[in-house]
């Protein structure tokens, strides 16, 4: 659904990725671990053709978007959501108008109908309650999960997390990342999340968000169902991959720079 | 050579947009709301420096041309003097010097930390064209605003130039307003009005391009703000200058 090949990228003296190469089938999830500066955000921007890369080639559902021109990417980008670091909310609109953004530039839809679409998305993040506040009023975590609801407006089919959960309390990085595995299991959605945030990537790749009988969301450990949860890590370096596989893999993977960072 | 690359890179960029905003004018979706909002906090914003500005300006005028028209015992065209140099250079140079301050710096800085933040890149991802939605409304309001925003400033130039010359001069009201009437034709008024849609055209796209090429965080907004008022006063003076000369050669 989305394929990497070979992609260069450099920003002056620094180059972020080197023969970068990486694919994604639908459904799946990818988890891309690296430090700061690693050129994770990069990718990201590259699948929503907002960085050209320098060389290599980006395909998105089978398409080359590569040399695509900022005109014909926009319909494409609509497929997408991005969900960005610090949630990237307009600050001149309200809560409701950043969620319904994407509905209200279109024009297709009549005020109340966007009106409870918005309501839905942020009913799935638990804020429903913020619809008029401004997003100078919210916290960071709730900017975050505003940011997610934004991303989620009009059902795309691949959502792309940039460090949703860097530099927040516990318990908020919980409930993202089970937002965040309710929307791969219960929807389906293909996603690349680029964090350096092990706990939360740990959490994404052994557990499993279920709907249990009353309809309640329950999430439940893997328990050595080996490969149950379409979650795969990108070991990022220097711009370069150095580990792809599993969890259990890259515990076991030998490599100094690896064994530093899990730790 | 580094240097010239890089200018020359800037002056590509700059001319880029520039014809991108322009030429938005003529492909949907065209954004009337953020363009009214835009005109609002632009043209109605600046109304209160104009007016001081214009009626300094014009107060100034008489105190120093009396001194100079003495000397030939010609006081009495003071109205002349003022009303000339306010509607063909100072008015619409010194309002858009000021705009520039005041707008420039707050479209720059606007823009800027909107690129910090990823707000643009946010907006791009959800499929609007930021040159549609942010660049085009504000060189829109720049455009249509300054000519009026200097027209006000004229106006109330005069009326700084009249108390002066009424108060501390001694001028017969009427001489003054009469001189000062005379003294435009039609010319100088197109003058008057021209430079502004020119004035206004740079200061909201050098706001705007050096908001949209903002890096570096929080520190690189103050620069980019910086940057855009340098830029944009000294592109005003410039074109200034050859304005001048064009519409002295289209004269007739």
């Amino acid at each position: 659904m989305i394929r990497f090949e070979n992609v260069t990228k450099t920003f002056g003296q620094e180059r972020v990725l080197d023969d970068f190469s990486m694919s994604l089938q639908p459904a799946e999830t990818k988890v891309i671990l690296g430090g700061g500066g690693s050129g994770k955000s990069t990718i990201l921007k590259m699948v929503l053709g907002l960085v050209k890369p320098d060389r290599g080639r980006v395909y998105v559902d089978g398409e080359d978007i590569t040399e695509v021109t900022e005109d014909d990417l926009m319909p494409m980008r609509k497929q997408i959501g991005m969900v960005f670091q610090e949630g990237a909310l307009f600050d001149f609109l309200t809560v409701g108008q950043n969620v319904g953004y994407r509905l209200l530039e279109e024009s297709r839809y009549a005020r109340d109908e966007i009106d409870s679409m918005v309501r839905q998305v942020l009913g799935f993040v638990g804020l429903e309650h913020t619809a008029d506040m401004m997003p100078s009023e919210l916290s960071g975590g709730m900017r975050r999960r505003v940011g997610i609801a934004r991303a989620l407006v009009g059902k795309p089919r691949i959502v792309l997390y940039d460090e949703p959960t860097a530099g927040l309390d516990p318990i908020t990085s919980r409930t993202i990342s089970e937002l965040i595995m309710k929307l791969r299991d219960l929807e389906g959605v293909t996603s690349i999340l680029v964090t350096h945030d092990l706990t939360t990537a740990m959490i994404l790749a052994s557990e499993i968000a279920t709907v249990d009988d009353e309809g309640q969301t329950r999430f439940r450990r893997e328990d050595g169902e080996f490969c149950l949860i379409n979650t795969r890590f990108v070991m990022l370096k220097d711009g370069r991959v150095i580990f792809e596989g599993p969890d259990e893999k890259l515990r076991e993977f030998d490599d100094q720079w690896v064994k530093e960072f899990l730790d | 050579m580094d240097f010239i690359y890089k200018a020359l890179q800037e002056v590509q960029n700059f001319t880029l947009l520039s014809v991108r905003a322009v030429t938005n004018l003529f492909r949907s979706p065209r954004y009337f709301q953020d363009t009214l909002i835009q005109m609002d906090a632009i043209g109605v914003g600046s109304l209160a420096i104009i007016i001081l500005t214009g009626f300094f300006t014009g107060g100034v005028l008489a105190l120093q041309s009396a001194n100079s028209l003495k000397a030939f015992g010609a006081v009495n065209l003071t109205g002349q003097l003022v009303s000339l140099s306010l509607i063909r250079e100072l008015g619409p140079v010194l309002s858009a010097l000021m705009v520039a301050g005041r707008v420039g710096s707050g479209i720059a800085s606007q823009l800027g930390s909107m690129v910090v933040t990823e707000q643009v890149d946010a907006m791009r991802a959800l499929g609007t064209d930021p040159s549609k939605k942010l660049v085009t409304p504000r060189v829109i309001a720049c455009v249509t605003t300054l000519p009026l925003l200097t027209v006000l400033a004229d106006l109330f130039g005069l009326l700084g130039g009249w108390i002066v010359s009424f108060y501390k001069l001694n001028l017969n009201t009427n001489l003054y307003w009469t001189t000062a009437l005379r003294a435009i034709d039609y010319n100088d008024a197109l003058e008057g009005l021209v430079k502004p849609i020119f004035f206004g055209f740079i200061v909201g796209m050098v706001g705007c391009y050096r908001g949209l090429s903002t890096t570096g965080g929080t520190r690189g907004v103050g620069e980019a703000t910086t940057r855009a008022v340098v830029t944009a006063s000294i592109l005003v003076i410039v074109a200034d200058f050859f304005l001048t000369k064009v519409l002295q050669d289209l004269r007739y």
